[in-house]
């Protein structure tokens, strides 16, 4: 069975590893905080100027000059720091976050990704997801396999304006793990119950399939 | 030396129409409240505003984007207004994207005197269009520049009578960088206080980057997302 919306965030909390730095974008990525594997250490930024970011607060203990970058009230952990935009960008763009986790309209297979603009229709603006693509290491993209019209949005060029280029190297949807490399998807997990068929026919981006592919284990 | 003006009219002292300005805050967090309702009363029109957000349809800059006193919105996000979506779709106003870390980069390069940097951000976009590239360490970067305004307005929790400001939480965002980039800061803070009362080891802006200080008649602080979870 596909994954719903818990499930990519858990399979996504599986790539974390002990003392890293994460960002963690708006929407499924929001949720991987809650599932971090026992026994290791991970702290969040959030771009807006927290590092150690904690859960949402109890109610009547939000406070408004305390949020997270998707505006949603949040708590501070013990040793946590603010900071200004410039110090926070400097941090991404100085490499200094390990992880950053992000969702997207589409992606294509050498690794491009659109996330920010449907031309003529919505317009929201980047953010700081540019800043963010363009300078990370590893960035993982937490994604629907297809749109609402049952499009792929796994592509060989990505169609909408795009936020960066060459930079996903992993992916996440609710059918599938694939890894981007020398230009292809390379499927490496799929979903419990969920066959290579589906996949293969959900995905219009050249998809590299190996013999044996594992099913998650959540 | 002291910075203090009386109230929100007096601190507004010179903003006409046409100018650019600044106002800080990331959302709803953290913005110049009182300042936003006394642009609104001025009535003033035509204005560049460089924020990081256009507020929501009825708070923050959405009150200046209603009245259509705004001509060109210089944000990296502005999706939680429909009225700002709406007169961008249809061409009323100007909007330019620029990536959040750009944004303030080049906000804190205006008011450092770098006229202009390198970024990674936003290369093989929209964004690079027109912009010189050049490749440092086998990447290529685009060259972005230094954002400059007639008027920077920010928000502070505490500042004192020399201008010198502190921020709350991440109410900080992107207000100590506009501070510095504004011919004239104006600075609304929640508590003003004597100069001496604050630690001069904990001041997040310097005064010499502020030139009027006056506290907020009053802070509504609305949250945009409020979230919670159950005891």
């Amino acid at each position: 069975m596909a994954l719903d919306k818990v499930g990519i965030a858990k399979r996504i909390a599986q790539e974390l590893k002990d003392g890293w730095y994460v960002n963690l974008g708006i929407g499924i990525p929001t949720l991987v905080a809650n599932y971090i594997p026992e026994g290791i250490e991970v702290e969040f930024q959030s771009e807006n100027g927290i590092l150690g970011m904690g859960p949402f607060p109890f109610e009547g203990e939000e406070d408004a000059d305390l949020i997270n970058a998707g505006k949603q009230t949040i708590t501070a952990t013990k040793g946590a720091v603010f900071f200004d935009s410039a110090m926070s960008f400097a941090m991404i763009r100085g490499q200094h976050v390990q992880l950053t986790v992000l969702g997207a309209m589409e992606v294509s297979q050498n690794g491009d990704i659109a996330n920010w603009k449907i031309p003529g229709k919505m317009v929201k603006g980047m953010g700081g997801a540019m800043d963010l693509v363009a300078s990370a290491d590893n960035i993982i993209v937490a994604m629907m396999h297809s749109n609402k019209a049952g499009e792929s949005k796994i592509l060989k060029e990505c169609t909408l304006p795009l936020t960066g280029v060459g930079c996903v190297k992993k992916v996440v949807t609710e059918l599938a793990v694939m890894e981007i490399k020398d230009g292809k998807f390379h499927l490496i997990e799929r979903a419990p119950g969920v066959s290579v068929e589906e996949i293969i026919s959900k995905t219009e981006g050249n998809l590299v399939v190996p013999e044996n592919v594992p099913e998650m284990v959540l | 030396m002291n910075k203090v003006v009386s109230n929100v009219s007096e601190a507004l002292i010179g903003i006409e129409d046409n100018m650019t300005l600044m106002v800080g805050g990331f959302g709803l967090c953290g913005i110049p409240e009182n300042s936003i309702a006394e642009l609104v009363k001025l009535g003033v029109k035509n204005l560049t505003c460089i924020s990081n957000n256009a507020g929501v349809d009825n708070f923050g800059l959405g009150l200046l984007l209603q009245q259509k006193q705004v001509k060109k919105m210089i944000s990296s996000y502005v999706g939680e207004n429909d009225e700002f979506e709406r007169q961008m779709l249809s061409g009323e106003l100007e909007v330019d994207l620029i990536p959040q870390g750009s944004l303030a980069e080049r906000c804190r390069a205006g008011g450092a005197g770098i006229p202009a940097f390198f970024t990674p951000a936003g290369y093989g976009t929209e964004v690079a269009e027109g912009k010189e590239v050049r490749v440092f360490n086998g990447k290529p970067h685009i060259l972005e520049s230094a954002l400059e305004a007639d008027f920077a307005i920010v928000k502070a929790w505490k500042g004192d009578t020399e201008g010198n400001l502190i921020y709350k939480a991440t109410a900080r965002n992107f207000n100590p960088m506009m501070a510095m980039a504004g011919k004239i800061t104006v600075a609304e803070v929640e508590e003003l206080v004597p100069a001496g009362e604050l630690d001069p080891n904990q001041i997040h802006t310097p005064g010499i980057f502020v030139q009027r200080i006056f506290q907020g008649e009053k802070f509504e602080k609305r949250i945009e997302q409020r979230t919670v979870r159950t005891k």
